[in-house]
């Protein structure tokens, strides 16, 4: 297995705040990686950093294989990304707001139509490519929002807080998306803030105030802090 | 590279064309104000209020009074005395008051000087000037003759200027107004809808995701600038059919010329609206800014009062203001037909201006923070 | 109360926490007075000129000085023939041109009389206009100094009434304040109530226990606060640099601002229940109101000399009734009995756009 993300020592400071303190780590291609942790631990700033759009102020990064500093702009061919504002134009329509970002991928016309309708008989949406995207429900919208963000292929997908404001039922939906994709080989990067989410990730990193605080899988970590689930391991740390 | 370009072009397009009150807006305001502010600039003043007072009553005063109610620009009014036309002025229903001495005529024939006293109502100082100027030109006309008749000569003694008005012999105020009510339109317009575009997606949060996606910062500026470049073209064409078939506007030079300039000029105003986007985070910060310079450059381009005569600290000032320069073009080629050599001095200026601003713009947008 | 005081707290510090938009905010007025102060003028003086001196002879040379030596002219360029005449219009370097023939002082000297040739750049017909009348009146006394004709006998005697130097600047700080108050209240309240549509936070407070015209209230009095602040700074300006009079009531004058600012900020209301997004707003607020305040209220251009449409057309615009108010409280010194009936319409103005708000939005909300 070849790693696709690989981190080294990497911070970000605001003034004399830090966001991100020395955080190292790897990722497994095809993994779901969770990134855990409270409001303002700090895993934004990661993802931001690790999409490129953050300017580390220490440390190295490498993600499909481009360096974080020094290649972004090839990095961004590989990458999908998905932020927890959202993300689609509400005053195009959903076929307008595919054949946009697709466009900016520099996927062909025929390959946009082909992945749309693919897209759409997978969601189930039915007939709604022409419909404004203000006009489609929130639950909708963040399925739609997240299959834009792999209409690309890329390799690995980032997730800022992709579930955070919607229904257990939908979110239970879109984690079953999530699945299809790591089944597809693209390696998930999903930030969250609901603990019980974890037991969905194959790996999880818990994030408290910009440090790793612990990290591995879901057994590993409760068996280590010898904690029933989740939210005690998190309290257990975050009390440290 | 350019597919991307052309990508972002279409999504503008759409997003622009999507919300029908800001196409009317777009395009029937422009059009509209340019066919009722055309006539509202005007430097002539007609139906001047006066009330003179005649304390001399010879047959010469008489004939004076007749002069200025036979000039078109004045209209008698009467009111028993001097304070009941004081008052009248202060309740604005009279302009001017001229007051005759006695022994005006007497004075007159002996060749003898004498003075009339005129008092203007100066609240609106430019019309109180133009009050002034046709006053003093009906007592000049007056004096003349009086000195002619006699003296018995038949022609009038001293410089005679024969004067020609060229470009313009009708003296006909919209020939002037409306290219330059056009240039001001168009770069509102651009200049406006270009500085609150990239911070609109700012604030609805789309730029975030198009940070991440593999687009350069050229072609994101490239793909944003090119609708509002079409959409001035369109309003420009607009306009200049107005002002050809409506106003009877003359265009004496190259209408090729005229779109010409306008590219340039229009590129030049987006890369400031460009550049304003990026360096605000609201739409109202990045309004607030265009309008603060808009405002000022409008006021500072000879569009509405002339440039020369402002002191020359400020003259030095205006030689910054990119809009200067298109109006005098546009009015050069337009009004008198000059060529592109004529005209080739602004040129070099709106380029380099162009070029300036749109590599700042394209710089100063950061794909990046920190 | 207590809820509408934590809502008009946000409401400030939202405004406050701008520093940029404060800045302008405040910062355009002082720029505005000052230059139209200083700098933009209506006057026309320093003509560019061009001369065509056929003559070439020390009478053309006296002409020639004591033209540009009158302040209106500069001399751009001295020609050599009729042809560059039309190039230097053409590259607008010159606006008017002077030709002196040949025989210049020989007719001069022989039958007390020559004529010579202007010719006007009449593309600016005020311009043109403008230069030729100095160019005849200097070229009037030139003759009469040099005892070629005898003296006029009538003379003027002028008295400017309520601005006796005639300065232009008396006329912009009215119009100024005008401008400023106008468009920033009616932008400000059209951009801010939009904004909260478009993020969404508009329906919130909809639905929160603040009664809507509490809300609306809110959402005004901040920037009634602001333009208050501006009109003092304009007005100290006018004073303090400028030596405007304050002949009339300050009392009044005072009411009548307030009364304009309520005007202006109803319109920013009425106009963002029409306009559904911050874009919609500004161009609607922006381009809509700026040129008609400026040009069809009297401020720079005259409105008696408009066509009749437009001077009909001209009387809904309130910022013409408030400037002939102001005009006539701080330069000629009257009180409400003279501008009663421009006062009378600017309150029915408000109360029109207040009903028509209400309106709008209790269809809105059915």
């Amino acid at each position: 297995m070849s790693r696709v993300i690989e981190v080294e020592n990497l911070t970000r400071t605001f003034g004399h705040f830090k966001a991100v303190d020395n955080i190292s780590f790897t990722v497994e291609k095809g993994e779901i990686f969770g990134f855990l942790g409270a409001n303002g631990a700090g895993k934004t700033t990661a993802i931001k950093m690790l999409t490129g759009i953050l300017e580390p102020t220490s440390g190295r990064g490498k993600v499909a294989g481009f360096d974080i500093i020094t290649e972004r702009n090839k990095l961004k061919f590989k990458i999908g990304y998905m932020s927890q504002k959202f993300s689609l134009y509400e005053d195009l329509t959903l076929k307008e707001n595919i054949g946009f970002y697709g466009g900016i991928y520099g996927l062909r016309k025929r390959e946009i139509a082909e992945r749309t309708k693919k897209m759409i008989v997978r969601l189930q949406l039915g007939n709604i490519e022409n419909t404004l995207i203000s006009e489609i429900p929130l639950g909708w919208k963040q399925k739609i929002a997240f299959s834009v963000a792999t209409l690309h292929h890329p390799d690995i997908v980032f997730l800022d807080e992709p579930t955070s404001g919607v229904d257990p039922i939908t979110r239970r939906q879109f984690w079953n998306l999530i699945y299809q994709a790591a089944d597809k080989g693209i390696t998930v990067f999903v930030t969250t803030h609901y603990m019980d989410e974890a037991e969905y990730c194959d790996r999880i990193s818990m994030m408290v105030r910009g440090k790793i605080a612990a990290m591995g899988t879901l057994d590993e970590l409760l068996l280590k802090h010898t904690a029933k689930d989740m939210d005690e391991v998190f309290l257990k740390l975050a009390r440290d | 590279m350019l597919r991307t370009v052309r990508h972002i072009i279409t999504k503008e397009f759409k997003q622009i064309f999507r919300n029908k009150t800001m196409v009317g807006l777009i395009f029937g305001m422009p059009v509209i104000q340019l066919l009722i502010f055309s006539y509202t600039a005007n430097f002539e003043v007609k139906e001047i209020n006066i009330f003179i007072e005649n304390r001399d009553n010879s047959p010469t005063s008489v004939e004076f009074i007749h002069k200025i109610e036979a000039s078109k620009f004045f209209t008698l009014t009467n009111v028993a005395t001097y304070k009941d036309g004081l008052k009248l002025m202060e309740h604005n229903d009279i302009d001017v008051i001229l007051s005759i001495p006695q022994n005006f005529g007497k004075n007159i024939n002996l060749g003898k000087p004498t003075n009339i006293a005129v008092v203007t109502d100066a609240i609106n100082g430019v019309k109180a000037g133009i009050i002034q100027n046709y006053l003093q030109n009906v007592v000049l006309r007056f004096s003349k003759e009086k000195i002619t008749s006699k003296v018995k000569l038949r022609k009038m003694p001293g410089i005679e200027i024969n004067s020609h008005n060229w470009y313009n012999p009708t003296l006909d105020y919209k020939v002037f107004m409306v290219p330059g009510i056009l240039v001001m339109l168009i770069t509102m317009t651009s200049l406006f809808l270009s500085a609150m575009n990239i911070v609109r997606e700012k604030e609805i949060g789309t730029i975030e995701q198009l940070n991440v996606t593999p687009i350069r910062k050229w072609e994101f500026i490239l793909g944003k600038l090119m609708p509002f470049v079409l959409l001035g073209i369109a309003e420009f064409t607009l306009g200049l059919l107005i002002a050809f078939f409506w106003f009877r506007t003359p265009i004496e030079g190259s209408i090729v010329m005229l779109y010409l300039f306008t590219i340039v000029y229009l590129v030049l105003v987006l890369g400031i609206g460009t550049f304003i986007s990026t360096i605000t985070e609201t739409q109202q910060q990045a309004m607030f800014i265009a309008w603060f310079f808009s405002v000022i450059f409008i006021l500072m381009s000879g569009l509405f009062t002339p440039i020369e005569s402002m002191p020359v600290w400020a003259q030095r000032i205006a030689d910054f203001n990119p809009i200067k320069y298109y109006i005098d073009v546009i009015r050069l080629v337009m009004l008198k037909g000059s060529t592109f050599v004529n005209v080739s001095k602004q040129f070099t200026i709106i380029v380099i201006y162009a070029i300036v601003l749109n590599v700042l713009a394209i710089l100063n947008y950061r794909k990046t923070s920190g | 109360m207590r809820t509408f005081l934590a809502f008009i707290k946000k409401e400030f510090k939202h405004i406050f926490r701008d520093k940029r938009t404060l800045l302008i905010l405040f910062g355009m007025p002082i720029v505005q007075v000052l230059l139209f102060g200083f700098a933009i003028t209506t006057e026309i003086k320093d003509g560019k000129m061009a001369v065509l001196d056929l003559a070439k002879n020390r009478m053309s040379q006296q002409y020639i000085s004591k033209i540009t030596s009158s302040g209106y002219f500069i001399l751009e360029e001295n020609l050599k023939n009729y042809s560059q005449i039309e190039k230097s219009f053409k590259r607008g370097t010159i606006k008017i041109a002077l030709v002196i023939p040949e025989k210049f002082a020989e007719n001069l000297g022989n039958n007390n009389s020559s004529i010579v040739q202007v010719i006007a750049d009449a593309s600016d017909p005020n311009m043109a206009n403008m230069l030729t009348s100095y160019l005849s009146g200097i070229s009037n006394s030139f003759a009469i100094e040099n005892r070629l004709v005898p003296k006029i006998p009538i003379k003027i005697e002028s008295k400017m009434l309520y601005n006796t130097e005639n300065k232009s600047v008396f006329m912009f700080v009215p119009g100024v304040m005008t401008i400023i108050l106008m468009l920033v209240s009616a932008m400000m309240t059209s951009i801010t109530v939009a904004r909260e549509k478009e993020i969404g936070t508009m329906e919130i407070l909809l639905v929160s226990p603040l009664k809507p015209a509490i809300i609306i209230i809110g959402k005004v009095l901040p920037y009634l606060v602001l333009s208050l602040i501006n009109a003092f700074t304009i007005l100290m300006l006018g004073f303090l640099v400028f030596g405007m009079p304050m002949e009339g009531s300050r009392i009044l004058l005072f009411l009548e601002i307030l009364l304009f600012i309520v005007t202006s900020l109803s319109l920013g209301i009425l106009i963002s229940t029409i306009a559904q997004t911050q874009q919609t707003a500004m161009m609607m607020s922006l381009m809509g109101l700026m040129l008609p305040t400026i040009l069809l209220s009297g401020f720079i251009f005259p409105i008696e000399s408009m066509p009749r449409i437009l001077q009909i057309l001209s009387n809904v615009i309130p910022a013409k009734w408030f400037i002939i108010i102001i005009k006539s409280i701080m330069l000629k010194g009257v009180g409400i009995r003279v501008v009663w009936k421009e006062t009378l319409i600017l309150t029915g103005t408000s109360l029109l756009f207040i009903l028509m708000t209400i309106k709008k939005f209790k269809i809105r909300m059915e």
